[in-house]
C-alpha cells in the first residue's frame, strides 16, 4: 500500500534518476472475463483514467498505458473482456491476437473472485499460450461480502503460476501484483503452470503435428498451442496466424489501436 | 420424484436443472463450453423477453441469454415432483 501512495499514483514518477531509453522495457497485457475488473487494475496501476464502466463489452478496442517499477518500463495493454480465446467476436479476437502474436513478455489474468470457475477457463487457455502469467483475483472486496474465501495459495500451486489477490477499487494488494508481474516478465521466477492433457487420440497427433511445424513458426510461438488449433480447424486462428506469419517477414506487425500516451 | 430430460429452451420461467448433454456441434459447443455449459452446470431459467426468445438464464453466477435455436441443443435433466411423492 505504502508503494502505491508514495509513488505509483503519482504516474511514471517512480526513479526518474533513470531515463526511460535506458530500462529495460516490458509489455505486460492485461486480460480477463467481462466485467472483472480490468480496467480498474489498469487505471489504478498507471495512473491513467481510462473510462471504467460496470457493464461488459466497455474496452472493445485496447488502450495502452505505462509505470515504472524497480528501473524498469513497463506499458500495460488493456484488452477487451473475453471468456475466451477461440474469439466468436471483434473483441475477443483483438484480445486474443494480442495474447498470442504480439507475445507480451507476461500476461495478467484478471478474474473474478466472486465465481472463480467461470473465470479459470479462460486462465487455463492463456497458460497453454505462455507460462508467463500471473493470475489477479480481484473484486476480493465483493467476495468478503458475499462470505467467500479464496484459497491463494492452494490455487496458485494447482495451476503452477502466481496468484495474487487484490481489490483493485481500493487499491488493496496491487503491490504484490507489481511485484509478481516484475519477477515473472523479468523471469525472475521458473513458472511451470500445469497444462490441459487431452486423451491419447489428440495427445499423439499433437505431437506429431508439433514436430513438423516447429521448423515451420517463428521461436516464441507455441508449437503445442498451433497444433491444438490446427487440429480444432478454427479458421479465424489459421487466418490470423497467415498475417502473423505474413507480417514477422516484412517487419513489424501492424496494430490499428487507440494508444493512450502517459509518458511526459 | 423421478427425473425428466428435456431441452433448455423446454425449461420453464424459475426453474432449474443440470447439464446433461450438449447437442450443439462446432462453434456453437465451445461458445457453450465457454460459457460454462458444462455437463453438471445447474441452470436456471431468469425471464423471457417480451417477444419470447431470446431467454435468459443463469449459469454459474451469471445471467446468459441464449436464444431459443442454441438452448434447443442443450439436453437437461430436471427433477420432477409428483404430487403423491411430496
Amino acid at each position: 500500500m505504502a508503494f502505491f501512495k508514495g509513488a505509483c499514483r503519482k504516474k511514471n514518477c517512480w526513479n526518474q534518476s533513470v531515463p526511460q531509453h535506458q530500462c529495460p522495457q516490458m509489455t505486460i497485457a492485461l486480460a480477463g472475463n467481462p466485467n472483472t475488473g480490468k480496467s480498474t487494475v489498469f487505471n489504478a496501476l498507471t495512473g491513467l483514467r481510462q473510462h471504467t464502466g460496470n457493464w461488459p463489452g466497455k474496452t472493445v478496442q485496447r488502450a495502452e498505458g505505462s509505470f515504472y517499477y524497480k528501473n524498469k518500463h513497463f506499458t500495460l495493454v488493456d484488452l477487451p473482456g473475453t471468456y475466451s480465446l477461440f474469439a466468436n467476436s471483434v473483441d475477443e479476437q483483438v484480445a486474443r491476437d494480442y495474447i498470442c502474436f504480439t507475445r507480451p513478455d507476461a500476461t495478467v489474468i484478471v478474474t473474478d473472485a466472486t465465481c472463480l470457475e467461470r473465470n479459470l477457463n479462460l486462465v487455463l487457455q492463456v497458460m497453454e499460450i505462455t507460462p508467463r502469467v500471473v493470475v489477479c483475483v480481484n473484486l476480493m472486496d465483493e467476495a468478503e461480502r458475499k462470505y467467500i474465501r479464496v484459497d491463494v495459495d492452494l490455487l496458485s500451486s494447482e495451476l503452477g503460476v502466481p496468484v495474487i489477490a487484490t481489490a483493485a477499487r481500493s487499491g488493496r494488494s496491487l503491490d504484490k501484483l507489481i511485484d509478481a508481474i516484475d519477477r515473472v516478465a523479468s523471469g525472475r521466477i521458473k513458472i511451470t503452470p500445469r497444462l490441459v492433457t487431452y486423451d491419447s487420440e489428440i495427445e499423439y497427433l499433437v505431437q506429431r503435428i508439433e514436430l513438423k511445424i516447429s521448423p515451420l513458426i517463428p521461436a516464441g510461438l507455441n508449437p503445442r498451442w498451433v497444433a491444438l488449433r490446427l487440429i480444432d480447424g478454427d479458421r479465424g486462428i489459421i487466418d490470423s496466424l497467415q498475417i502473423y506469419l505474413d507480417d514477422d517477414k516484412k517487419g513489424s506487425p501492424q496494430w490499428g489501436e487507440e494508444k493512450i500516451l502517459c509518458t511526459r | 420424484m423421478n427425473i425428466e430430460t428435456l431441452t433448455l429452451a423446454q425449461l420453464p420461467v424459475g426453474r432449474s436443472g443440470r447439464i446433461d448433454t450438449l447437442l450443439a456441434r462446432g462453434m456453437t459447443r465451445r461458445r457453450l463450453l465457454d460459457l460454462g455449459l458444462v455437463p453438471g452446470t445447474e441452470v436456471k431459467t431468469i425471464r423471457s423477453s417480451p417477444s419470447g426468445d431470446p431467454t435468459a438464464y443463469k449459469i454459474r453466477g451469471t445471467v446468459i441469454a441464449l436464444r431459443e435455436e442454441v438452448a434447443r441443443e442443450v439436453l437437461i435433466r430436471m427433477e420432477i415432483y409428483s404430487a403423491k411423492g411430496v
